[in-house]
């Protein structure tokens, strides 16, 4: 199949998120021989284009105006709409994260496709591509294709691996002009909670505490073994209920569904809320005090003991190995 | 103001799935009113009890639904709709935009709240896709809504940081967990719901063909995920059990 696919690149904070080249990766199995144009939105991103190329787009399209500074939807689908005019893709690929979830069910609406959100795999079938998602927060998958129209798809953060780097690749930026016409979306501010710069959708380790951890103070333990590891930190629905920490951080089927390749469920009993948005996780460790909790059943290591003692030697461990 | 909630009804989010020859069982399970679609549900009776005006509860699915639609009534809820999509063929997120965008065209709404995702399928879609068809403004996943002169003020949650964005009338927003705490239905509530309106309609009444609103997208198998065998309990000295733990992860594991 040779299909013409639209990536769209996400940056952030000056660079390109990681699920911008997984969507590269994704977009080659839809379609193997076809173009791949990389599309970069924002304020001043063309200096960035080339890394797209070198991921494996073959050209990447930027436009860029003061108004696409800060995400819109607003603002980003009329850019988008002019680049899908003028390049009639017959496939769109992005990453399933704010933005991307945020955009993407308007984009579709506006040109009138189906849309196939948080796909975990892709696999080409004939003419046919078949996206493997996530439902019921990971309890079951679906198998989905598309019967009319365009293919389009999000992908969900850390499942299907980006390219290996080619800095050799090269191809055409170009830059496209879009008039974006005045938004009745004003950003006024923004509020940052996260505290270390690891995103919990995008981590590859996150380390998670429970009502387990008995008290916000006690979190500091987890941010330290954290920061060791380069993880995001989590919490079950428990600890965010007895205000341990912020609702933003919830792992769980009403929170984050998280795919890392390393989970440390600290101080967490495993109830099924909270197992249905981590269970497909790589590896899952358990540091808990009661041998029958329900996380050391579908934990891969498990350690039967106090936290309080655990969590820092642990992090001790890790930093003599990790240096 | 003219206040609308989109709502589903799913599977309570204790259950646990079965699925036979690609189908979810559904036979026994218990059905609720998506969590997400709660917190809308909540916000939109605050929103009128503040500024006035009238709530209605609008679902697409089977008559099964009028039991979760009698649940945000006792709520609080003024009227309730239940769009039936029985004829619908491969329904899918398309489907559910031009089935709501097709009713609420003429209904003047001044906010359509909905959840941010639902806790079955999982897309979150519909919000930003209903916006679209009806030329809204769209604002997902909400923690806060202040109303005033036209325009909405709204925190929203982006992946843990909170962006406060000033938006202009109408708009539909789509409630994330933090917005409010859900009331649970009195016993007048539950009483009253029962003589609240509940209009049902089909395609036909919304001048919908079978072929406008067949889905873009089919869905060709469901599966369960491997069960995980049950994994290693280490044993020994607590600091033997952190040291093997470590050496687990880099040497067997290889994941750090």
């Amino acid at each position: 199949m040779s299909k013409k696919v639209l990536v769209i690149g996400e940056v952030r904070d000056g660079a390109f998120r990681n699920v911008s080249f997984e969507a590269i990766a994704a977009a080659k199995e839809i379609s193997a021989d076809g173009e791949i144009v990389g599309v970069v939105l924002g304020d001043n991103v063309s200096g960035l284009a080339n890394e797209m190329i070198h991921y494996g787009a073959d050209k990447v399209l930027t436009v860029e105006s003061d108004k696409l500074a800060d995400y819109t939807p607003e603002g980003y689908s009329q850019a988008l709409q002019a680049v899908i005019d003028q390049e009639d893709p017959e496939g769109i690929v992005l990453g399933h994260t704010a933005i991307g979830k945020d955009v993407s069910p308007k984009i579709a609406a506006r040109i009138g496709s189906g849309l196939v959100s948080d796909a975990v795999g892709i696999e080409a079938a004939g003419e046919e591509v078949i996206f493997t998602r996530p439902i019921y927060s990971g309890k079951a998958f679906e198998k989905v294709v598309v019967k009319d129209g365009i293919v389009f798809a999000t992908i969900r953060p850390n499942n299907i691996p980006a390219l290996e780097k080619d800095d050799s690749r090269s191809g055409d930026v170009q830059s496209v002009d879009v008039d974006i016409k005045d938004l009745n979306t004003i950003i006024k501010d923004v509020v940052r909670n996260t505290t270390s710069g690891v995103d919990l959708s995008e981590a590859s380790v996150i380390v998670a505490g429970g009502r387990g951890m008995k008290s916000e103070e006690n979190f500091d333990i987890l941010q330290e073994l954290a920061d060791v590891l380069g993880a995001a930190v989590g919490a079950s629905r428990g600890a965010c209920d007895a205000e341990y920490c912020d609702y933003a951080l919830q792992i769980g089927q009403t929170g984050k569904v998280v795919t890392p390749d390393l989970y440390i469920a600290v101080g967490i009993s495993g109830a099924i809320q909270h197992v249905a948005g981590m269970s497909n996780s790589k590896i899952i460790v358990a540091i808990n005090k009661d041998p029958e909790a329900e996380i050391f059943q579908i934990a891969d290591y498990g350690i039967v003991g106090d936290l309080f003692d655990i969590v820092p030697k642990l992090t001790e461990e890790f930093k003599k190995v990790l240096v | 103001m003219n206040i609308y909630v989109i709502l589903k009804r799913t599977f309570d989010t204790e259950e646990k799935i079965q699925i036979e020859n690609g189908e979810i069982v559904e036979d026994g399970a218990e059905f609720i009113i998506n969590p997400y679609d709660e917190y809308a549900i909540e916000e939109a009776i605050q929103i009128r009890d503040e500024h006035g005006g009238e709530v209605t509860l609008v679902t697409v699915g089977d008559e099964e639904a009028e039991k979760q639609l009698r649940t945000g009534l006792a709520m609080g809820a003024d009227k309730a709709v239940l769009i039936e999509d029985e004829d619908v063929e491969d329904g899918d997120q398309f489907s559910t935009q031009a089935i709501l965008a097709a009713y609420l065209q003429d209904k003047d709404a001044d906010i359509i709240l909905g959840g941010n995702v639902a806790v079955d399928g999982g897309s979150g879609q519909v919000g930003p896709r209903l916006a679209e068809q009806l030329g809204f403004n769209h604002v997902t996943s909400v923690v806060k809504i202040d109303i005033a002169d036209g325009k909405a003020t709204i925190e929203k949650d982006v992946e843990g940081d909170q962006q406060i964005v000033e938006v202009s009338l109408p708009v539909v927003v789509t409630a994330q967990q933090g917005l409010n705490e859900p009331r649970y239905p009195s016993l007048p509530g539950i009483m009253k719901a029962k003589k609240k309106p509940l209009e049902t309609l089909d395609l036909d009444d919304l001048d919908l063909d079978e072929d406008d609103v067949e889905g873009k997208t089919k869905t060709v198998d469901r599966y369960l995920p491997p069960e995980k065998e049950a994994g290693k309990i280490l044993e020994g000295e607590l600091d033997d059990q952190v040291k093997e733990l470590v050496s687990l992860l880099k040497n067997e594991a290889k994941v750090i």
